[in-house]
């Protein structure tokens, strides 16, 4: 319609996803995002890709302490407890 | 669980935090009141590897991060006592943490916002109308097997330690050690606006990483 904004382009698009998935967009601005990916698979691609980075990035854990860490916080906190009394 | 008995709509956005994480770290807190010093080691244990982690973006080293995080454990035993519970105690310690890591202050370019406004995906992948000319290669069924397979967890690290210091702390609070967007705005200090663009900017350079490893591009 004449009174709507021009559709947004791919290029757009990409600058627009972060705030798309943090809900970040006005009512109108994600309408627009949603009729794009609606027609255009290779942003649909795209955002899943972003989802699967999130993902992704998410696996990455850190090793639990190991028992000589445990063993010097303990020590630690004894310390600590000294100093108090 | 103390949030859940105030109507959401009434509180600001920020006090909206209720995680398993949460529940556990208060009933440690508890216990780490009352003098038990097993409750110490636990929460120790759930939030030291993240510390360090988050640390090393703001010092020069991870022996450095080491004693920022020990330091703020110390902290954490003088403070404890003080500590309100009007955050979580997750954004308690990590506002500490990056206080401590902040004042050790060996990174002088800190003060840059946001970093350079480099696009998500490179201009030269679009055609004039902005339309994709090199549309986004799949990779994304392959990466699960990959990440088991062949260390593709490395590939992520390395991608992250490329990124500027505020984009990696932005992406590692939020995606690697899961704190909701308005806890990073607390914890790190920096506008929800801030946050958006930093983990936006990040967020893509690891995309882009991961079409490059996985995808041929």
């Amino acid at each position: 319609m004449f009174w709507q904004r021009k559709e947004l382009v791919c290029q757009e698009m990409v600058e627009l996803i972060t705030d798309y998935l943090e809900g970040a967009l006005s009512r109108s601005q994600r309408r627009r995002f949603e009729a794009h990916l609606a027609a255009c698979e290779h942003c649909t691609e795209y955002l899943h890709q972003m989802r699967a980075t999130i993902r992704l990035t998410g696996s990455l854990r850190a090793e639990d302490l190991t028992p000589a860490m445990r063993e010097e916080f303990t020590e630690l906190y004894q310390r600590w407890r000294a100093e108090q009394d | 669980m103390r949030l859940g008995l105030s109507p959401a709509t009434a509180l600001p956005l920020r006090k909206l935090r209720a995680t398993p994480v949460v529940d556990e770290d208060e009933l440690l807190v508890a216990r780490l009141r009352a003098g038990d010093e097993q409750a110490f080691v636990e929460l120790v244990a759930r939030h030291h590897t993240a510390m360090v982690r988050i640390a090393c973006s703001f010092v020069s080293s991870t022996a450095v991060a080491e004693e920022v995080a020990q330091d703020t454990w110390l902290g954490v035993l003088r403070g404890i006592d003080g500590f309100a519970g009007r955050s979580s105690f997750r954004t308690w310690l990590l506002r500490i943490l990056v206080n401590r890591a902040r004042s050790t202050g060996v990174r002088e370019h800190r003060s840059v916002a946001v970093g350079d406004a480099v696009p998500a995906v490179d201009r030269s992948r679009f055609d004039a109308s902005g339309a994709w000319a090199s549309p986004p290669q799949h990779w994304v069924e392959d990466s699960e097997a990959r990440l088991l397979a062949e260390g593709l967890a490395d590939q992520i690290q390395a991608a992250l330690g490329e990124l500027p210091a505020r984009q990696r702390e932005v992406v590692v609070l939020r995606d690697v050690d899961g704190l909701s967007g308005p806890e990073v705005c607390d914890v790190l200090e920096i506008s929800e606006a801030n946050q958006r663009v930093l983990l936006h900017r990040g967020r893509s350079h690891l995309r882009q990483a991961l079409e490059s490893e996985l995808g041929g591009l």
